[in-house]
């Protein structure tokens, strides 16, 4: 089963782009931790949000808002998609990957990947 | 510790938080722990042993103190010390009896390595003793989900429809054969790799295809099974970088698996390749596999088995309708994999692909010489493909006999109501 992986950060943090060395290395050394275990599917960190925008879709009509998003109190720093074999081994890789950020939510979802129910 | 009351005792505590949490950790780390363990004692059962000891301290522990921060060191930390205490009552033991003037029958020379080595070697060490050829597939197969995937033998049972009871057997004489033939705990070199590599390529594929040949409503653990190969060949990769069909036989799993929403029906009827929306393949997976594909090609390896029949299933992957595909490609791959690896049932994909690339009276001829292969005699396919193609020629008579020969033969019931259907449709 294949899980998405959203962690959420507060971008007014001074550290919030800018991760201290041992917070870069400690990702590295997951993330590679993760590939030979054969798991991480793919995996990225968002800019900060000024390089972003927000569509809306409704009643017919489109509103593009432009980053920075600074009505919200965190915005989405990145993604991984991992195939694992319990929601409970998905937890644990964000529980590691929260760890190494320190100070973080870390969001898990299941994937869809059944066939069309039709 | 006693197996029964090592079970016990996690079955009991089974459920809350950080049980959970424990449980995904040993299905993280088990592989590891065993490996590192197994270079040291020289023997997977007792590595396995002892690997199980150390989870049984966690779940003492852990409720009271937490998880700890590095949960796999900690096992092996706990578990060391175990083998530690172990070598030494031995050591004792083999003492006393020398002592008594017995004559020590095992082999003194063998220092235990009790320093903690690299355990990528290890587990690969580990890969390939659990997919040794001394061992039959079946217990190739058993041995590699326990060992290397943590399943438990339970689990193993209902992926492979067996009785519980019948896996554990497996899994202890596939250990007995393994202490019986001396089997020594180490990556094989040059040649004897090259000879040794297609048993755990073949053991990984073979999981593959158990767990996506289970249809819609059978146990979840079945076509878990898929995904487990594909991640035990994710990490073999890691494990052997180098070798071109390691990567092949990832990327025809990843382009394989990428069809996995659009291979069944809304009730679950089969829908075959060339009738599936593409739409609803993975892309991440077909970029995955397109990539590890790529990887076999750069280290020279394209024209490998697994590579081969990779590359077949990328032409599909790349190609945005049916109408489109590639055929006469697809034709010489399966040229190139027929003279490689010759087998009749290539030879009928490899006619398949030529109908399609040349035309049917091409096609024709090559599936008319394989009529007399005693290895395709109740083998639904060859008539069913036979049929079409004579359908497409015009020669409706002998089609309509060779459909209904072809549902006569298939064990599929929805298969047996298409067949009839066409045969009917050349009456």
């Amino acid at each position: 089963m294949r899980f998405l992986m959203v962690h959420r950060i507060d971008e007014s943090a001074p550290d919030a782009y800018d991760p201290s060395p041992e917070v870069y290395a400690g990702m590295g050394q997951l993330m590679g931790e993760m590939t030979k275990a054969g798991v991480l599917l793919a995996a990225d960190g968002a800019l900060h949000s000024s390089k972003g925008a927000r569509i809306r879709y409704s009643g017919g009509k489109r509103t593009v808002t432009d980053g920075p998003f600074t009505e919200s109190k965190e915005v989405i720093g990145g993604f991984a998609v991992v195939q694992v074999r319990s929601k409970d081994e998905a937890i644990e890789w964000a529980s590691r990957f929260a760890e190494v950020i320190g100070d973080v939510e870390v969001e898990v979802r299941q994937l869809d990947d059944q066939p069309a129910v039709g | 510790m006693p197996v029964a009351h090592r079970n016990a005792l996690i079955d009991r505590v089974t459920g809350s938080d950080t049980h959970r949490a424990i449980d995904a950790v040993w299905r993280i780390e088990s592989a590891r722990l065993i490996a590192g363990l197994a270079r040291m004692m020289r023997d997977v059962g007792v590595a396995e042993e002892l690997a199980q000891d150390a989870l049984v301290a966690a779940l003492e522990q852990w409720p009271e103190s937490g998880v700890p921060r590095n949960p796999g060191a900690w096992l092996m930390a706990v578990a060391k010390r175990r083998a530690i205490d172990l070598l030494r009552r031995r050591e004792r033991f083999d003492r006393k009896l020398t002592e008594l003037g017995h004559e020590l029958e095992t082999d003194q020379g063998a220092t235990p390595d009790i320093e903690i080595g690299d355990i990528e070697d290890d587990l690969l060490r580990l890969v390939f003793v659990s997919c040794h050829p001394v061992l039959s597939t079946d217990a190739r197969v058993a041995l590699t989900l326990r060992l290397l995937g943590g399943l438990t033998t339970d689990e193993i049972a209902r992926a492979y429809l067996v009785s519980e009871a019948t896996v554990a057997q497996r899994i202890v004489r596939a250990k007995r054969t393994l202490g019986d033939a001396g089997v020594p705990f180490e990556v094989p070199r040059g040649d004897e790799l090259a000879d040794r590599l297609p048993s755990v390529l073949e053991t990984i594929y073979l999981i593959f295809n158990e767990g996506y040949a289970a249809t819609a409503g059978e146990d979840w653990m079945r076509p878990a099974l898929y995904e487990e190969a594909l991640r035990l060949g994710r990490v073999l990769a890691e494990l052997m970088p180098t070798e071109p069909e390691v990567h092949g036989l990832v990327g025809l799993m990843e382009i394989q698996a990428s069809r996995t929403a659009a291979r069944t029906g809304p009730s679950g009827e089969p829908i075959l390749l060339l009738d599936q929306d593409r739409a609803r393949w993975n892309q991440l997976l077909i970029r995955r596999g397109l990539a590890a594909l790529d990887h076999a090609e750069a280290l020279g390896g394209a024209m490998g088995p697994y590579a081969l029949q990779g590359a077949i299933a990328a032409c599909h992957a790349r190609t945005r309708t049916a109408d489109e595909t590639d055929w006469p490609r697809i034709a010489g791959l399966y040229d190139e994999l027929g003279r490689l690896t010759p087998s009749p049932v290539v030879e009928l994909n490899r006619a398949v692909a030529v109908a399609m690339a040349f035309g049917p009276a091409a096609g024709l001829e090559l599936v008319d010489a394989l009529l007399a292969e005693p290895a395709l005699k109740a083998y639904h396919l060859l008539p069913s493909v036979r049929a079409d193609l004579l359908a497409k020629l015009g020669r409706r008579d002998e089609a309509q006999r060779e459909f209904e020969r072809a549902a006569s033969l298939t064990r599929n019931e929805r298969e047996r109501t298409l067949l009839l259907d066409r045969a009917a449709a050349c009456a």
